[in-house]
């Protein structure tokens, strides 16, 4: 795989090398944002902060960074993957509507916000800490997996989550009762089929970032859905 | 200088700072170059910085850096000035010419000793002398702005990106324990030199990345109060209201950040800690009017310390670094790790949580 210094570089010059080339490994980035928006089928190793909207409009291939990522990764993504060793910051996964997300440690505010599904897109988010508020926030579909490794006393989530939620499902792995979710969606503990929908998904994990597997699928989660299939209904008129 | 509402320029914006916990002097070069990985982030309509600590041999007097249209005016403040003040030095702030930054005002600075004679006969404590001198020239005299006003501290704004600002300004020569910086991207006032960031009073130096929908609310509010608000600009009423609430009201900086970025109702009700629940309930029904709606981040500078602080919603990024003595605070960790590389401890604060960092051993002027 091809090595690029893009110390000096700005991010029209960092997406013509990546639209050149099946694979690169990106070094030393420095906050140059759009990194890979757009495209398809191409590996991409990136060492270095990378800026905001990495992976925008991802339409396949695998994005890999050995740092913390910023806001906005994976916006409006619609296929591929997007591997994060380190956290993110806010607005993970915006609006995104295929792919899957795994990012090893914490997300900011509004991971997931607008997420969407249709048909066989759905898309995943995985994130291994703790999420901030407004986790979900109008999600209309897919999967948001929280793990709430070593996080200690922290809150696995911060407030307001699910708030608007119309569609998809929220797993936490916690057994915490404390948590605020609004009265339109409903939590439960998951069954057994509700874990088989995301085996997949925590083994993937527990293999990019070197994870126990086992305990990580053996633990207790609590599944968030909207209550209804139109929990909106009269909140402002009827529809 | 091109005055607010005579020019109309449709067009989000950068902060970062940096302080040395121990009081270590710090370049300024430091500071610019970090807002060289968040270019896009401004659009070359405004940039800033504030520096503490930088004027060790005029440290017991004012610091008031200003921008005049016309030498006329100039002679005018400074006649003005004598009338309040002992100036113990006037020169010019020293530029560079940098083809980016075009149109500069007279950018003058004097040090200045407050004549006791007329504070006593306006019975007045020097800040709040110091502070209605500020408000009585910016907004009484034509063509004349002071734009920092602390003692051993400055700040220094022009109409283009921040990096280029900083090399205007010669940042390089200066050295301070602590800095703000901030790049401008407005979006619904003009760019213009008295609109750049940092807004002062007194040592009061605040950036500001976001846009306050409360503004006019604040505004009637804080007005009542003497302060006024000539910049048309939403930031700076954020910097009278933080005066007002410390300097004036007494509050800490943390009960102040609990009026400005209150949490919401349903949040202190659910709060485990009645004396907690308490303070936010109090807090938030004595000041009402001040608080700040719609998306902020922003850092505040003083003699001996920084705030970050986020609106309760988070609708702007922020990123702290850590290494030894030094925080730094950036809307992007790329920023971050442009002033070091190797900072250990990165975390996002979270909305309406402020974080304060200060100088080991307390205040030094």
């Amino acid at each position: 795989m091809d090595s690029v210094n893009v110390k000096q570089l700005g991010y029209k010059e960092i997406n013509s090398l990546i639209r050149d080339k099946e694979s690169i490994n990106i070094t030393d980035c420095m906050g140059q944002r759009f990194i890979a928006a757009g495209s398809k089928g191409k590996t991409v190793c990136i060492e270095g902060v990378p800026g905001n909207a990495l992976g925008a409009y991802l339409n396949g291939g695998t994005i890999r960074v050995f740092a913390n990522a910023q806001d906005a990764v994976g916006d409006t993504m619609n296929d591929g993957k997007i591997v994060i060793d380190g956290c993110v910051g806010d607005a993970l996964g915006y609006a995104m509507r295929g792919g899957e997300i795994y990012v090893r440690d914490d997300a900011g505010y509004r991971a997931g916000i607008h997420m969407k599904e249709y048909k066989d897109k759905k898309p995943v988010i995985v994130i291994g800490g703790c999420a901030g508020s407004f986790l979900g926030e109008y999600q209309a579909g897919g999967i948001i997996i929280i793990l709430g490794i070593d996080i200690g006393k922290r809150d696995i989530i911060g407030n307001f989550p699910c708030t608007g939620m119309h569609g998809g499902k929220v797993y936490l792995r916690t057994t915490s009762e404390n948590i605020k979710f609004p009265k339109q969606v409903s939590v439960r503990k998951a069954e057994k089929e509700d874990m088989e929908q995301i085996y997949g998904y925590i083994s993937e994990y527990a293999k990019l970032f070197n994870k126990d597997e086992r305990e990580l699928s053996e633990s207790e989660y609590i599944v968030v859905t909207p209550d209804t299939k139109n929990p909106y209904k009269q909140l402002y008129v009827i529809n | 200088m091109r005055l607010e509402g005579n020019v109309r320029i449709p067009s989000g914006c950068a902060i970062a700072a940096v302080i040395s916990k121990e009081g270590r002097g710090i370049s300024g070069e430091l500071i610019y170059n970090a807002m060289r990985p968040m270019h896009d982030r401004s659009n070359g309509l405004g940039g800033g910085f504030a520096a503490y600590g930088i004027y060790p041999d005029y440290k017991d007097f004012y610091a008031f850096h200003m921008f005049f249209d016309s030498r006329d005016v100039c002679k005018n403040c400074e006649a003005f000035l004598k009338e309040r003040f002992e100036i113990v030095q006037s020169e010019i702030i020293p530029t560079r010419k940098i083809s980016t930054i075009l149109n500069e005002p007279l950018i003058w600075r004097y040090f200045l000793a407050p004549l006791k004679s007329v504070m006593l006969s306006k019975q007045l404590d020097e800040r709040e002398f110091v502070a209605q001198t500020v408000f009585k020239i910016n907004t009484e005299m034509k063509g004349a702005y002071v734009f920092s006003s602390g003692k051993n501290m400055g700040a220094f704004k022009a109409v283009g990106y921040p990096e280029d600002v900083g090399e205007f300004y010669k940042l390089e020569e200066y050295s301070g324990y602590s800095w703000t910086a901030h790049g401008r991207y407005p979006t619904n006032t003009p760019g213009w030199w008295g609109g750049a960031h940092p807004f002062t009073l007194l040592d009061y130096s605040v950036v500001h990345n976001g846009e306050i929908s409360s503004y006019d609310a604040n505004r009637r509010y804080i007005e009542m109060f003497g302060y006024k608000c000539s910049l048309k600009t939403d930031t700076e009423v954020i910097t009278y209201i933080l005066d007002y609430l410390t300097r004036v009201k007494g509050l800490t900086l943390s009960e102040a950040a609990s009026v400005i970025a209150a949490p919401f109702w349903s949040t202190i009700d659910g709060k485990a800690d009645t004396y907690d629940k308490d303070k936010h309930n109090y807090l938030r029904k004595m000041f009402p009017s001040l608080l700040i709606t719609g998306p902020f981040s922003i850092v505040l500078g003083y003699n001996g310390g920084l705030m970050a602080l986020n609106d309760r919603l988070k609708l702007r990024s922020m990123v702290v670094g850590e290494k030894d003595d030094m925080v730094y605070i950036a809307s992007e960790e790329a920023a971050i790790r442009c002033m070091e590389n190797n900072a250990q401890k990165i975390w996002y604060p979270k909305g309406g949580e402020p974080v304060i960092v200060e100088l080991n051993g307390g205040v030094r002027i």
